[in-house]
């Protein structure tokens, strides 16, 4: 049986005329350790069934079991990160990290805690600012405090919404490429399910992809990417497979927009 | 260099139009001090401010201290249950819908309406002052703490959701910082009413205070004294509030 297994998932919101189908019908399932990216267009529904899947929403209808049991609320041992960083501003960045380690690992001593989350902020590059607030903090900085936040609770499940979105190309890039670094050189596999709107995003990340439209059936086949690691943007560029991949991607993306008619061009 | 000169100069002009227009109603109306007249024969306040003359001949230093030493107490109790019970109602919908018409109904009632209250409660003027300070003040600082944690973004609620924090550490750690700059604007509204309210209640009660030497002076038939209570009052009052001004603004760069 996988190790993450949702079925039949729906989600509503507002009620009577003004009610509006988010989500309808999504299964899936993800194997341990394993990085699957849903990659769908603004709108789809996306977003909440990734907050759905953390436990953030309840769902209308349908089941999320992870390892057997099935979903209550957030669990302990996911993290998440947002495309908004989701730091609090008042707390320097190490403060921030060492939050979610005090929650994580409360028989930990102080030191042991300061030392965890130093450690995972020096990890991706920030160990000369850590004493800094997020407001001193460029969008990059920010983003890579929220994944050392992620990684210092050393989760089982790493739930990732759209959290490249709001940086800069060059920023992206190498915020991606830590990103496949620290889920390959964790403990302990980690469980990966991240949103995004990029498809070369997911084609650098991903085990498989799912693309995801709007309305009934949402989640469409996913697709299986069988590129090593690492994986570099210019090779996936030029890669046949990658190619075929990504052309299958797009197609199921876009069967169901209209096609714009000769006579409307006209 | 000029722009400063028209920054200084133009307030300048406003106090000049304010002393004519005094000046002009003093001509008319028969017991008016004139503008110079509260000078010269109050002086003795302000150049020795900390002689005690008697219960209420004091000078102003004295009086304001007084005054100002009432209005912080009540203060401090205003705020002290005004904050707490601005958490509770921001916190909790049912709260909010328990106590709602109740404050609404408190909300507006003046410090001389609660006075009497407070002297049959207390049976003495002191404690009823600080109760007429407490009840009237603490109102911006319940609505204000209220509205703070009611707007404290869905992001950070996320991550106490997110990070499984204990509820007194959500409290602690998220919604007390979150909603400071809300409660310090709540506290400056509030240290003016507590201010407006002293006024009233010295009146009334007859205790020393600015407020109680006003009341004292007009009962006299000493009207001069009353135009310095009241500059004096107005003057204090300013300057609390740009004092938690300035704390305010400190907080809202966090």
């Amino acid at each position: 049986m996988a190790f993450i297994s949702i079925e039949g998932v729906s989600k509503r919101f507002g009620s009577g005329r003004d009610a509006r189908t988010v989500l309808s019908d999504a299964t899936l399932s993800v194997e341990r350790g394993e990085f699957v990216s849903i990659v769908g267009m603004m709108g789809c529904g996306k977003s909440t069934f990734l907050k759905i899947l953390a436990g953030l929403i309840t769902p209308d209808a349908g089941t999320i079991r992870i390892g057997g049991t099935a979903l209550n609320g957030v669990q302990p041992n996911a993290a998440i990160v947002f495309q908004n960083y989701s730091l609090l501003p008042w707390f320097s960045a190490l403060e921030n990290v060492r939050l979610a380690v005090e929650a994580a690992f409360p028989d930990w001593s102080k030191a042991q805690q300061k030392a965890q989350a130093t450690r995972h902020l020096e990890v991706v590059g920030l160990g000369k600012a850590l004493q800094r607030r997020p407001g001193q903090l460029s969008g990059g900085m920010r983003q890579r405090v929220a994944i050392a936040r992620a990684f210092a609770i050393e989760p089982e499940i790493l739930f990732l919404d759209e959290p490249f979105g709001a940086l800069d190309a060059l920023t992206r890039e190498s915020l991606q490429q830590e990103l496949a670094r620290l889920t390959s050189s964790a403990r302990r596999p980690v469980t990966t399910v991240m949103i995004t709107n990029s498809v070369e995003e997911a084609l650098l990340l991903s085990d498989r992809i799912v693309p995801m439209t709007k309305g009934p059936q949402a989640l469409g086949h996913p697709v299986r990417v069988d590129l090593p690691r690492p994986r570099a943007a210019n090779d996936i560029m030029h890669d046949d497979h990658a190619a075929h991949v990504r052309a299958h991607i797009v197609t199921s993306l876009t069967r169901d927009m209209k096609p714009v008619s000769k006579q409307q061009v006209a | 260099m000029k722009k400063r000169l028209i920054n200084l100069l133009l307030p300048c002009i406003g106090i000049v139009l304010a002393l004519a227009a005094w000046g002009a109603i003093s001509t008319m109306v028969k017991d008016l001090p004139s503008p110079m007249k509260p000078w010269e024969e109050s002086k003795i306040y302000i150049l020795k401010p900390l002689e005690k003359r008697g219960e209420m001949d004091q000078g102003i230093a004295l009086l304001a201290y007084y005054s100002l030493m009432r209005v912080a107490r009540g203060f401090l109790l205003g705020i002290a249950i005004g904050t707490p019970l601005g958490f509770l109602l921001g916190m909790s919908k049912t709260a909010q819908r328990i106590f709602d018409p109740i404050l609404q109904i408190l909300r507006p009632i003046s410090p001389l309406a609660w006075l009497p209250l407070g002297l049959i409660i207390f049976q003495k003027s002191e404690p009823a002052a600080l109760f007429a300070i407490a009840v009237c003040s603490m109102w911006p600082t319940v609505i204000n703490t209220m509205v703070g944690v009611r707007s404290i973004p869905q992001d950070y609620w996320n991550v106490a959701k997110v990070l499984r924090l204990t509820s007194v550490t959500t409290f602690t750690k998220i919604v007390v910082p979150a909603t400071l700059p809300y409660m310090f604007t709540g506290f400056r509204l509030s240290l003016g009413i507590a201010w407006l309210v002293i006024v009233a209640s010295e009146m009334l009660t007859g205790t020393p205070g600015i407020g109680g030497f006003l009341w004292q002076e007009y009962n006299s038939l000493i009207y001069a004294h009353i135009v310095l209570a009241i500059l004096t009052i107005g003057i204090i009052g300013f300057v609390l509030d740009r004092l938690m001004g300035m704390a305010e603004a400190r907080l809202r760069t966090i």
